[in-house]
């Protein structure tokens, strides 16, 4: 791909021959990355490919069980992250790593502290200087009394960077830093990126996502199944080719076939509200979904798809509205009662709300399904019954695991995905929520995803989609919803739409159709 | 196949291993704070087992366990979905004063009479603890907070109750008081369960049996239990599956407070007759004790109530020893304290094992499979 | 970066007349004052606020006091700390073994010391270990107990004036008042003038006869307060408490600060439990803390977390307390000062319109004046309750706005181990 020789000068970052081993896994395996002063350098790979581990061990959040680090021509070892600070070198953790209840200084001067009163006493003075002169030189400008809990998604990330650069970073490590922001965001994000490269910085950009990492990179190295495959010069690399790098083989993308939406509505709401202490979470919410229809809802997460999914679910009661499945109004049922008549739930965070992780399989096999059979029988478990069913997810749906009695915790993200779509694909649904259905998979894993959802279209479910990855929305949907503060602000046809138009409407910026 | 009996096998002996280091370890422990001070430790525990052997002694000693047995089983109950009801003690304090007020009151035929002191020790225990699960449920305050405080108001509580003009008489001969003693009708006959004792085993023994059982079945085998498992392990996930927890909380402390309901009736049904001002206080604790050390099975916590049992009767030799008999107070502390490390560096050593076994197995047979456990990242 | 995404700023309370904070607890203090002088004329009862009740409110604060500031630097790193009983315990002993021998002050030192380690027990298992922390907490209660019951049975029972259950007396610490403060306001308050007399019984109460170790407890506060929210400490040790994951990816040593955190807090329990057998009496006996430690938890959780708060929790704590003792008179009047506090908080929850708050509320004032009206005394035992109906009734209509540190009571486990 590209030979070595823009090679001159010292490397800001060089790894070599890293090796780090997880109880029963190689994480990585033999990793090299190089990354000039001044550039900005991606790191891509698909999910569980070893990215994160590797950022992880580049920050001393734990040591590499082979290869060396070399920083400036110096090697060092990182025996923790006060050690990679130290050394210049600043994280940006994919999940924010800030704390609510601490307002943007607090968070920002953690751990470097300025000092008064001779070393003993904490001087905020000097940290709200010096966080606005870091706010003046990058245009990274933020509040530093407000509570980090007041902010929005974009503002947290802000304070995630000066608290880096704060700390006199001259390489920073961005970990999927797109992964919550919309179009627009993106764009600032970038721009930012590239005045902090103007002024010498070294910027390693983690992603999955190609056109952003071939639009930003100036450098590109691959990772696939724990170890760097290939180098490549985002100039002249296609986002096919990397893809390909990435996987090994070609890429699947998410495309229905032909139509199957019927018009027979399996799911109404109507002006559905929600309110909780005078705002409201929903408002005015009206959707129908056919059988055999897969409805979208795009949106930027946090402005009310989690409420709505947990208002069809019954977890919350809604304060106005109806919500009705197949004809039968629903509103005031439980939630046991809403799955009893046919409501498959696929949750956004299968760890928090789909599993039991120290139960084993065949117990998580019945979560959900207490009432049913083959798990129950009248007010007793029934544990053969269960068992059994357990043992046709796990070959129907390719589960793999070696048996039925090991804990969930010990299967991978995209096999405990398989057995949760599998778990609520059984006792004919009617309905399937999907959140994020393939969030943290991996590709065979997602494609799989794919397929059961797509068969599940065809037999006639009527499927409610929520997903960030706006490529899988609009390759699955039949139509799509935005929803924004609340509120569905748009229909858009997602035959015709582009991820950019997708991405105005979910900020209200424009029209998108 | 044979491979998954192996890993049963290890599985029971991993579970067993942890209770018996715990045991060993405070074992240990005492041996030295007893040596430190001068005392022979393998003579102080020779003389327990000694003492314990004696008909007499093993009688008390079941009697004990009965009754810990009940604490144990309440304070169990909630632990399965994660309630720590510390509020066990107040619980059958109260229900203990009152079942003995109607007891004392009341003529009744025998099986009537028994039954309905039994249900009123049950009810005003359950509604005492559902008080905490109300402020948990509806007010969001940790029941942790609420138990301690109902502890404390049981205790005012009963000194109010228990006066001359409310539900005490003077008991004869002493300074102490009580409610009117419980007719013939209203009490349990012992069982000669030890040859040789002239003491005999509580009757309510066969309660204990068979609420044990239903514990058992109930949790292991209902529907209930596995909601109440699930709530306990994920509460979010159990109310994606259709787990009303709200109501499983009140529930759940409901019954947990019946079962605690129970604890002072083989004393008040089989000895006492009567609730008095020397009615036995504290043994909710013990109960908190006796289900971490038995991990809220009805087995665990039936072997962790003798223990108990033993440890608390057979120390009773040792004052005579000059021996503070307050020593196995040191060890039963150890006992918890240790146990609960123990299942804990056990449980972190099982899942790693399995995701290590899991990973190998997959990683020989997998194609492009991502073999990666999630639990080493989280 | 521009946001164009705007998340709907959380509800902010207005504050009330539009007074900044201080001024606003200041003028709550003085309309409570008020009213409790107005309680007084009205029913006569004038130990509600004499020089002699407020003393005794203060000595008996004091243990519940250090015991909930115990549980905050506990808490405020993230380990719950329920173990502060079996820490008083520890302490109450310490200070009962070592007073008599060695002076009150050796004592003092003895029941930190004595927390402390009982402390360090506690983060072994709960920092080290992973334990659930309220499962170790209650461990340590059962330890604590058996411990100082053995070792007063090995130390205490040959002692001269001692046995198996106490400890000899030891000489306490001095009390100091501020000199001819007594003389100036005791004729003020025995004129019994509204709020005068009130105002110098008070200050009379606060200033005379005032243990040196109830100066280091108030001393405590203060510098708990500029430790954890003035230092660099302090902030580490709160974030420790709020996000350990965020502490630990900015080289905060998450597991030493929870360490020094349980360590402190097992020092204070053990102070508190000092107090006990050197200033609110003079020798070790068992029993003595009588389930203090979890009042301080209490008045923890009373005062949100905080310092101040957590003081008047204490002080309220030790208030209802201190009456009980003094006499039933003013026993009863109190419950006229629960129906006056719970109108205020009625119309404070009217004010904010949390509408189920303010009729619950109403409905136990309501209850109290008609109980009030109908008795002329209370039973003891239905005084001993005030202080824990109080709590839950502070926590059933208050809980919304209380804000525990976000990661307490989590274990904690780094990340990749």
């Amino acid at each position: 791909m590209k030979p070595e020789s823009e090679s001159a000068g010292v490397p800001a970052v060089e790894l070599k021959g890293i090796t780090k081993r997880f109880p029963g896994v190689v994480a990585n395996r033999d990793v090299n990355l190089r990354v000039m002063p001044g550039t900005v350098h991606a790191v891509v790979g698909e999910n569980g490919a070893g990215k994160s581990t590797l950022m992880k061990t580049l920050y001393g959040m734990h040591k590499p069980d082979e290869g060396t680090i070399t920083l400036n021509g110096e090697q060092v070892v990182l025996h923790n992250p006060s050690d990679a600070i130290a050394r210049g070198v600043g994280m940006v953790h994919q999940h924010f790593m800030l704390a609510d209840n601490l307002t943007v200084l607090e968070n920002i001067v953690l751990g470097a502290e300025p000092k008064r009163w001779g070393g003993f006493g904490l001087n905020r003075a000097a940290a709200r200087t010096r966080i606005r002169e870091i706010g003046k030189q990058y245009g990274l400008e933020v509040d530093p009394d407000v509570l980090v809990e007041n902010l929005g998604v974009g503002d947290r990330q802000r304070v995630e960077i000066i608290k880096v650069l704060y700390r006199g970073a001259r390489v920073l490590v961005l970990d999927e830093p797109t992964a919550v922001l919309v179009p627009q965001e993106v764009d600032a994000l970038f721009e930012a990126l590239q005045v902090l490269k103007a002024q010498g910085l070294s910027i390693i950009f983690i992603s999955h996502k190609l056109d952003e990492v071939r639009s930003v990179a100036d450098d590109i190295t691959v990772i696939r199944r724990g170890t760097t495959v290939a180098t490549a010069d985002p100039k002249t690399v296609s986002s096919r080719q990397l893809a390909e790098l990435m996987v090994g083989s070609e890429l699947p993308s998410p495309q229905t076939s032909e139509s199957t939406v019927t018009d027979r509505p399996v799911l109404e709401m109507k002006h559905v509200e929600l309110v909780k202490d005078g705002r409201h979470l929903l408002r005015d919410v009206t959707l129908t979904i056919h059988a055999g229809e897969v409805l979208g809802l795009a949106g930027v997460e946090g402005n009310g798809q989690a409420e709505l999914v947990e208002s069809i679910m019954g977890m919350r009661t809604v304060d106005g509205g109806t919500i009705t499945l197949a004809a039968e109004n629903i509103t005031t049922w439980t939630t046991r009662r809403r799955r009893e008549a046919g409501i498959g739930y696929i949750p956004e965070d299968r760890h928090r709300h789909g599993l039991i992780l120290d139960a084993p399989l065949w117990e998580n096999r019945v979560l959900g399904h207490q009432t049913r059979h083959p798990n129950t029988s009248g007010p007793l478990v029934n544990r053969a019954g269960a068992r059994a069913d357990t043992e046709r997810i796990v070959g129907e749906y390719d589960v793999r695991t070696p048996s039925i009695d090991v804990l969930a915790s010990s299967l991978s993200g995209g096999n405990q995905q398989k057995l949760i779509v599998g778990r609520e694909m059984s006792g004919n649904p009617k309905l399937l929520i999907a959140a994020h259905p393939t969030r943290g998979v991996d590709v065979g894993a997602q494609a799989a995803i794919w397929d059961l959802l797509r068969n599940a279209r065809a037999e006639g479910l009527a499927v409610l989609l929520i997903s960030a990855d706006l490529d899988e929305l609009i390759g699955l949907s039949d139509s799509l919803t935005v929803i924004l503060r609340g509120e569905l602000v748009a229909q858009v046809d997602p035959s015709t739409v582009t991820p950019e138009q997708l991405g105005s409407a979910m900020t209200g910026a424009g029209e998108a159709a | 196949m044979n491979k998954l009996n192996a890993d049963t096998a290890r599985r029971i002996g991993l579970s067993v291993a942890a209770p018996v280091l715990a045991v060993a370890l405070s074992v240990v422990i005492t041996s030295i704070v007893l040596a430190s001070a001068g005392n022979d430790p393998v003579e102080t525990f020779t003389q327990m087992i000694e003492y314990a052997q004696e008909p007499r002694t093993t009688t008390l000693i079941i009697n004990a366990a009965v009754t810990y047995y009940f604490a144990a089983l309440a304070v169990a109950f909630g632990f399965r979905m994660n309630l720590f009801n510390i509020g066990v003690d107040g619980q059958y304090r109260l229900a203990a004063l009152l079942a003995a007020a109607v007891g004392g009151a009341v003529e009744l035929p025998k099986v009537l009479h028994v039954g309905l002191i039994l249900l009123v020790a049950v009810i005003v225990g359950g509604l005492w603890a559902a008080v905490a699960g109300l402020l948990k449920v509806y007010r969001g305050i940790s029941e942790v907070i609420t138990t301690i405080m109902l502890n404390s108001i049981t205790t005012a509580l009963i000194a109010y109750l228990l006066t001359a003009d409310k539900l005490a008489v003077q008991v004869e001969g002493s300074n102490n008081i009580g409610t009117p003693e419980i007719p013939a009708s209203g009490r349990v006959g012992g069982i000669d369960l030890v040859p040789d004792s002239k003491l005999q085993v509580y009757g309510l023994i066969v309660l204990a049996a068979i609420v044990g059982f239903l514990y058992w079945f109930v949790i292991e085998r209902s529907r209930f239990g596995f909601d109440l498992r699930a709530t306990g392990r994920n509460e979010e996930a159990a109310v994606a599956s259709g787990v009303n927890v709200k109501r499983m909380v009140l529930i759940s402390m409901a019954i947990s407070g019946g079962i605690a309901g129970l604890v002072g009736m083989p004393q008040l049904l089989g000895a006492s007759y009567t609730y008095s001002l020397d009615f036995p206080a504290g043994i909710g604790f013990t109960g908190i004790a006796i289900a971490l050390l038995g991990r809220n099975t009805a087995i665990g916590v039936a072997i962790g109530a003798l223990l108990f049992g033993f440890l608390d009767t057979s120390s009773q030799i040792l004052d005579l020893e000059g021996v503070p008999k307050e020593i196995v107070l040191i060890t039963q502390g150890v006992i918890v304290l240790s146990v609960v490390i123990a299942y804990e560096l056990v449980r972190r050593y099982r899942i790693v094992a399995q995701q290590r076994e899991v990973g190998r197995q997959l990683s020989s047979a997998a194609g492009s499979e991502d073999s990666k456990p999630q639990g080493a990242q989280a | 970066m521009s946001t164009t995404l705007e998340e709907t700023p959380l509800e902010k309370k207005a504050p009330l007349l539009g007074l900044s904070k201080p001024w606003r607890m200041a003028l709550y203090a003085f309309a409570g004052l008020v009213v409790l002088s107005l309680i007084r004329v009205i029913t006569g009862a004038n130990d509600l606020t004499s020089a002699g009740t407020v003393n005794a409110a203060v000595m008996l604060a004091v243990p519940i006091g250090l015991a909930g500031l115990g549980g905050l630097w506990s808490e405020r790193a993230g380990v719950v700390n329920i173990g502060l009983e079996g820490m008083m315990i520890l302490g109450s002993f310490g200070a009962g073994w070592i007073g008599w021998q060695h002076g009150a002050w050796a004592g003092v030192l003895m029941a930190i010391a004595f927390g402390v380690i009982g402390g360090l027990v506690h983060a072994v298992a709960t920092v080290t270990f992973g334990v659930d922390h309220v499962v170790s907490g209650v461990a340590i209660n059962i330890l604590g107990l058996g411990a100082t019951q053995y070792l007063a049975g090995e130390l205490l029972a040959d002692s001269p004036g001692g046995g198996e259950t106490q400890s000899p007396p030891n000489s306490g610490l001095p009390k100091p008042s501020i000199p001819g403060l007594s003389g100036l306001l005791e004729p003020l308050e025995s004129k019994h003038w509204f709020l005068l007399s009130d105002i110098a019984g008070i200050l009379r109460g606060l200033f005379t006869n005032v243990s040196l170790l109830t100066i280091v407890a108030i001393l405590l506060v203060v510098l708990t307060y500029v430790l954890l929210w003035q230092t660099p400490f302090g902030l580490r040790l709160r974030s420790v408490g709020e996000d350990p994951h965020a502490a630990e990816s900015l080289g905060v040593k998450v597991r030493l600060y929870k360490y020094y955190a349980v360590a402190v807090s097992g020092g204070l329990a053990g102070l508190a439990g000092g107090f006990l057998a050197i200033v609110a009496s003079n020798l070790y006996r068992e029993g003595q803390t009588g389930g203090r430690g979890y009042i301080g938890l209490a008045a923890m959780i009373f005062g949100n977390w905080r310092p101040g708060g957590l003081m008047m929790g204490a002080g309220l704590f030790g208030y209802t307390d201190a009456m009980q003792l003094r006499n039933a008179v003013a026993v009863h009047a109190l419950l006229l000062v629960v129906f006056a506090l719970l109108l205020g908080l009625t119309v404070l929850n009217l004010y904010r319109r949390r509408w189920i708050s303010a009729g619950v509320g109403l409905v136990f004032a309501v209850l109290s004046l008609i109980w009030y009206l109908n008795t002329d005394e209370l039973p003891g035992p239905i005084t001993t309750m005030t202080p824990y109906v109080t709590t839950l009734l502070v926590l059933s209509l208050a809980a919304q706005s209380l804000r525990m540190p976000k990661a307490s009571g989590q274990v904690y486990r780094p990340e990749g181990k």
